[in-house]
């Protein structure tokens, strides 16, 4: 059978001005102001773009910068699950308040919670004196920027997984176990495909934010050239010394490959959705 | 029939003094300045016009805020803390002139200050000069100069030093101010993070700051933590301010913004400054407080680098100095 072009299955009426208004919607707010990134940039010579996107230090922080992202996404793909877990599955005191302590990093300034984990982990700080000995230093280091990123990176992944969590019926663990599986096979085979397109959404997600992450992490990056400088801060160096091209020509290769890779995750996604879905 | 009512309104309005607003946009470390500037000057307008001003202030760092200058804020005068920034808003938006600088005293600078070290209380690792400051083990705090105004200041004062020392052997500098920054643990992106790296975290062993905020910092954390030593030579940072002719001819405020900026070289302006630790212009409010301000030997950025427009680009520009030197340490 073919498959119409626009689909529409819902029996509610409305299709078209409903879709009209998101596509103006979606062009106002996104579209426009990333054009005018592109049309920007589209003033200056191949020759400075190109220089400016590839110079020494600017390579440097695109490295940090994607590498520490993921690696906090990562990190809160892992632990962000096990606090959605420990959320929907178990019972204690206090249960709320934890609840209500994962938005926290969504709602605090940025510039706040840098402070506040520069101030926790500098050599002086109350962790940081406690790791200085054991020759760890975390605030102006890419550790540092690790940190940061992480916390503003956890509210995404639990917010995506809890509902999934929620919704999902232990009458299906129980008759894995009941038809002889393990734990571990329940939980492998069982609960983590049900969880796994709201863990990479959340994943990307907080890759996303981590990406372009600039008030918690210039506080504790320290912000050395070639070491700890973050993509961000390097479009802001740009805009100080008037080169307003420059700043786009940096933040148009961030686009670029921020979306090449959001689309790639989405990609993954779809396809373990069709798999799950098939199987 | 409405005509003579509005008439009779329109007259009355233009007998009545109306209030006249104007907008300062400055940088970061006026803040209380300019608290004090802004109260003196409205009582001089009203007494000597009978007009009340209302003066609003933004503060910021000094690059953003001449961006947002250009970009549309309307800043009837700027005061910010390098003519490099005003030069900017003159090429970019044309709303004052290429020649703004001439226009008033001094280079347009009605007070200035200069850098200082802040050292820990008692000077624990005897910092007395800037060759101090490239020993091994040192630990000093300034802000980045790609993004800090304040750490540009910083970082020419010491190489404006390290030409003296070494008569004037640009390479010798160079790599004096390469050691320098080697010790250099982190570059906040603004003056005042670096102060509270300093001082509230006590990293580093010494704080490059403006005098302003050294004195600032000092009497907000104690004179029991913290001390200032004069280095033997430093830079004289010139504040610059201006009237942006365009925006205020268009509120109507191109007199008093005139005479705001004309009432700050004037005996009370000077005086409110050299309170707030800015060194004062006019010779006998700086001879009042001789004792307050440190005696150094002070050079120009236009004596030593020929300009801002200069040192602008062969230090901090892409590819300058400042990237030479993290550049070579990779």
């Amino acid at each position: 059978m073919r498959t119409p072009f626009f689909k529409s299955r819902s029996i509610l009426p409305g299709f078209w001005p409903a879709f009209a208004f998101s596509t103006l919607y979606l062009g106002l707010i996104v579209l426009l102001p990333l054009s005018a990134i592109f049309l920007k940039t589209a003033t200056t010579t191949w020759a400075h773009f190109w220089s400016v996107v590839s110079s020494p230090s600017v390579l440097a922080s695109y490295r940090l910068s994607f590498g520490a992202a993921f690696l906090a996404a990562l990190v809160n793909a892992v632990f962000g699950f096990l606090v959605a877990w420990v959320l929907v599955r178990y019972q204690f005191p206090g249960k709320r308040f934890v609840d209500a302590l994962v938005d926290l990093p969504f709602a605090l300034p940025t510039a706040v919670a840098g402070i506040a984990l520069t101030t926790l982990y500098a050599e002086n700080g109350w962790i940081g004196r406690l790791l200085a000995p054991l020759g760890i230093r975390v605030a102006f280091t890419p550790l540092g920027v690790l940190v940061a990123l992480i916390f503003i990176g956890l509210p995404f992944v639990v917010r995506s997984v809890q509902p999934v969590l929620q919704d999902a019926d232990r009458e299906i663990e129980d008759a894995a176990a009941s038809l002889g599986a393990s734990r571990w096979q329940t939980f492998t085979r069982v609960v983590f495909p049900l969880v796994r397109p709201a863990l990479l959404a959340g994943f990307a997600m907080a890759f996303a934010r981590a990406l372009g992450e600039y008030g918690s992490v210039v506080f504790i990056s320290g912000n050395l050239p070639m070491r700890t400088e973050v993509t961000p801060l390097l479009i802001v160096t740009r805009l100080e010394q008037y080169d307003y091209t420059g700043a786009t020509a940096i933040a148009l290769v961030m686009l670029v490959a921020s979306f090449v890779l959001l689309l790639g995750i989405n990609i993954v996604q779809w396809r373990t959705r069709r798999f799950s879905e098939t199987s | 029939m409405r005509s003579p009512l509005v008439a009779a309104l329109l007259v009355s309005a233009a007998m009545a003094p109306a209030a006249v607003k104007l907008l300062n946009v400055s940088y970061d470390p006026t803040r209380e300045f300019y608290q004090d500037f802004n109260a003196a000057f409205r009582r001089y307008w009203k007494a000597k016009t009978g007009v009340d001003v209302e003066i609003n202030q933004s503060h910021g760092g000094s690059g953003k805020q001449a961006r947002a200058v250009i970009d549309g804020l309307p800043a009837d005068v700027v005061t910010l803390a390098l003519a490099y920034d005003i030069d900017a808003i003159a090429q970019r938006s044309q709303l004052l002139p290429g020649n703004w600088q001439s226009r008033l005293p001094n280079n347009s600078s009605p007070y200035t200050s200069t850098i200082v070290f802040l050292v820990r209380k008692g000077n624990p690792k005897h910092i007395l000069d800037w060759g101090d400051l490239v020993r091994p083990g040192i630990s000093v705090v300034t802000p980045n100069p790609k993004t800090s105004g304040g750490a540009r200041w910083n970082y020419l004062a010491a190489w404006g030093y390290a030409l003296r020392r070494y008569n004037h052997d640009e390479n010798q500098a160079k790599d004096f101010v390469t050691k320098l920054y080697r010790n250099v643990p982190v570059l906040d992106s603004g003056a005042r993070g670096a102060t509270t790296t300093f001082a509230q975290r006590g990293i580093g062993d010494v704080l490059l700051a403006w005098e302003n905020e050294a004195f600032l910092a000092i009497n907000e954390i104690g004179k029991d933590k913290l001390e200032l030593v004069a280095p033997s030579t430093s830079i004289l940072a010139e504040p610059p301010v201006a009237v942006v002719d365009k925006v205020a001819n268009r509120h109507g405020a191109a007199a008093v913004a005139q005479a705001y900026l004309e009432y700050l070289y004037s005996p009370a302006g000077q005086e409110i400054a050299a309170r707030n630790y800015y060194r004062p212009r006019l010779p006998e409010v700086a001879a009042k407080y001789q004792t307050r301000f440190p005696h150094m030997a002070l050079f120009t950025v236009d004596e030593v680098f020929g300009g801002w427009q200069k040192a602008q680009k062969k230090h901090f520009d892409d590819g300058g100095v400042f990237d030479q030197i993290y550049r070579a340490g990779k």
